[in-house]
């Protein structure tokens, strides 16, 4: 998994609450059956006009959103659909870290999962960002993640906390599945006490 | 004696396979059940082929095809080809891998093909005490059954192919408790869609819904799945209800289920699932079920809905980020606050999703179309939630009320829940659906949803703009 340490960027800010991932990443994107490309598909619906040519009111489209790699977001971002497609659309477009209020369940989990960061920031912090990035679009963002530190458009550091798992798969580049895998004899030792609850094949045959 | 537990509480604690090794790290927890469908699960398959993997229990997997096939009638994969390459390439994928690694398929074209959600319960491997997860935020419809059931992500659906297990942190339980008895009209599609306008769209978030009380155990098996279904949109991943005679009558007889002296322990068993008395809940929330409404959203997310005979909030009655959600809503709705939803003109009707495509909900819209019509300029699209209910309902007469209303009446899928398969709304259009999700976009780019129940659903087709169903039931 892609490892995360540092990184010294800028910022794109997208205050709206409740950005679900339909939103992230609309449907008709889905029929991928990779997760490269997916970025052309961030954020469709606000993002291109009905023609197809990009709206260039939509902050994606602003010049000052070139290279950003931090993505402030409004509460509970990534509600919704469970599609990893979001995630994978968000880092495809060069997003590293997204920083908001708080998320929906699956979003945080799928992007643990692919090594992108997401911070739940306090209100009172997560306004005073939103409103310098705000007047100051090309302000420079920095997150520690091992000192559990953001700074922002030069103001003093302030501290996040991370669910230590999350944070430590980061640091390291620790794939899940690995771990998971790590864990044979337990797996073997639970399989052998508990036999299987269902027969799919069994009853899809009965079924026919 | 053990402390009391609640349900989830029993069903979490069985299937453990290792406990957290510190705090704030995750558990491993067993899956008894595996879902898959076309659109979420290939980059899984890729991902433990890149490494050499096997699926460690196919039998325990379980795919069908539903998002991204089209339900028009005598539509198979052939056809699909031609007219949608990449949906057929995602089809043919699925079944590739699932032949490749011996999961068994329930492809288009399948007399038993359907919604995920539909067809787990109707095959009988939807089952009490269950760890159920799909790549599927709608997964927690199985929690209907006291099964916990969850949607997760494609490198989950990878973890869970390789391993049968899944690395989580133990989430919060709120009981919802819904007393009363539900007046004429109104059913379990306005109780979850109350709820969740009450609680919040984030209200479940990190939680574990158990639905409880008077109302709730009063309501049929797919009534319960409806409930389940939306628990998602409350933010919560699941949701659960406490098995019952009416669990256990429901699964009677059906393939998957077990038989003879198995299935009375498998009874026995599930007997011991609910809820002890005195078990604590984290957070627990009543509602008086007798005082609900019908119920419809006038904006972009599930949780602003309001009675169907109600009047659409001035946004400037919320606090300032729920306001700022209200007026973006309010404004891609193109709807005025302080108006009233009744009499709004419509385009389409939807009546389908795993929210609501059996068979009761196809015979709660039949009885208000019997004898009436679909008004002039209405497309009123009627998708069943399997090929077993389509056929059912075929036998029973409700397709020819469809039909005979203006209906189209269409093969088993996702549908127009979601635009990726042919059906959408074209934008601008309004659709009364009752489906689970308003984004904006949901339906189709521009399209514009008001989430209801069956019977709204069908007395705003015949009305050709929101109508209250209570005023065209005998
Ligand atoms: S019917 Fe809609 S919500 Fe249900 S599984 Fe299909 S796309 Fe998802």
């Amino acid at each position: 998994m892609r490892q995360f340490t540092q990184l010294h960027g800028r910022a794109v800010v997208l205050p709206v609450p409740n950005v679900d991932t339909d939103q992230i990443i609309p449907a008709r994107y889905l029929k991928a059956t990779t997760k490269t490309g997916l970025g052309a598909g961030l954020f469709a619906g606000w993002r291109y006009r009905a023609d197809g040519s990009p709206d260039p009111a939509f902050l994606l489209n602003r010049p000052e959103a070139e290279g950003a790699e931090v993505l402030v977001a409004g509460d509970n971002f990534g509600c919704g659909s469970s599609r990893e497609h979001a995630v994978w659309a968000l880092l495809d477009q060069g997003f590293r870290a997204v920083l908001a209020p708080r998320f929906a369940d699956i979003f945080r989990n799928n992007a643990a999962k692919n090594g992108l960061l997401t911070v739940e920031l306090d209100r009172d912090t997560w306004q005073e960002m939103v409103q310098r990035l705000e007047a100051q679009p090309d302000a420079p963002v920095s997150i520690d993640l091992e000192r559990e530190r953001l700074g922002f458009a030069g103001g003093p550091e302030v501290s996040f906390s991370l669910d230590p798992f999350a944070r430590h798969c980061l640091l390291t580049g620790l794939d899940p599945l690995a771990y998971l895998l790590a864990q044979e004899a337990q797996l073997d030792a639970y399989e052998a006490a508990h036999p299987p609850r269902v027969d799919t094949l069994a009853a899809e045959g009965e079924a026919r | 004696m053990t402390a009391p537990r609640t349900l989830f509480d029993k069903i979490w604690d069985h299937h453990l396979v290792s406990a957290p090794s510190e705090p704030g790290m995750p558990a491993t927890l067993y899956v008894d059940l595996h879902l898959l469908h076309e659109v979420t699960s290939p980059q899984a398959f890729a991902e433990i082929e890149e490494r050499g993997l096997a699926v460690r229990r196919p039998r325990q997997c379980l795919a069908t095809m539903d998002h991204s096939t089209p339900t028009d009638p005598g539509m198979n994969l052939v056809r699909l080809a031609g007219r949608d390459a990449a949906g057929a390439a995602q089809l043919t994928r699925l079944a590739e891998n699932c032949a490749r690694h011996g999961i068994p398929l329930l492809p288009l074209g399948d007399a038993r093909q359907g919604i995920v959600h539909v067809i787990g319960p109707e095959l009988g491997v939807t089952q009490p005490g269950m760890t159920i997860v799909c790549g599927d935020s709608h997964t927690s419809t199985h929690g209907a059954f006291g099964a916990l059931a969850f949607g997760i992500g494609t490198s989950e659906v990878a973890h869970v192919l390789a391993t049968q297990c899944l690395l989580q942190n133990r989430p919060l339980t709120y009981e919802i408790a819904v007393d009363g008895r539900l007046p004429a009209g109104v059913t379990a599609k306005d109780l979850i869609l109350t709820v969740i306008g009450e609680l919040g769209i984030d209200g479940g978030t990190g939680a574990v819904f158990e639905y409880r009380g008077e109302a709730v155990a009063a309501l049929d098996m797919e009534e319960r799945m409806t409930v389940c279904n939306m628990s998602i949109e409350g933010g919560a991943r699941a949701g659960l209800i406490a098995p019952d005679e009416t669990t256990f009558r429901y699964l009677a007889g059906r393939p998957g289920a077990p038989r003879g002296e198995s299935w009375d322990a498998a009874v026995e068993a599930w007997r011991r699932l609910p809820t002890d008395a005195g078990a604590a809940f984290d957070r627990s929330v009543r509602f008086d079920g007798s005082s609900f409404a019908p119920r419809i959203t006038f904006g972009t997310n599930p949780g602003q809905s309001i009675a169907v005979d109600g009047t659409i909030p001035d946004p400037s009655a919320f606090d300032e980020q729920v306001r700022i959600g209200v007026e973006k809503s309010l404004r891609y709705m193109d709807l005025e606050a302080g108006r009233p939803l009744l009499g709004h003109k419509i385009d389409v009707v939807f009546l389908g999703s795993c929210t609501n495509s059996r068979l009761s909900d196809l015979r709660a819209a039949a009885a208000v179309l019997a004898g009436r019509r679909v008004a002039p300029g209405v497309r009123m699209l009627v998708v069943p939630g399997s090929e077993p209910v389509r056929r059912q309902a075929e036998a029973e007469g409700l397709a020819r009320v469809f039909t005979e209303a203006g209906a189209e009446w269409r093969q088993a899928g996702c549908s127009m829940c979601l635009a990726m398969n042919g059906d959408r709304l074209e934008p601008g259009q309004y659709a009364v659906s009752t489906s689970n999700r308003n984004f904006e976009g949901r339906q189709g780019p521009g399209g514009r949803t008001f989430l209801a129940s069956p019977l709204t659903a069908a007395a705003s087709a015949v009305a050709g703009a929101i109508a209250d169903p209570r005023e065209m039931m005998a």
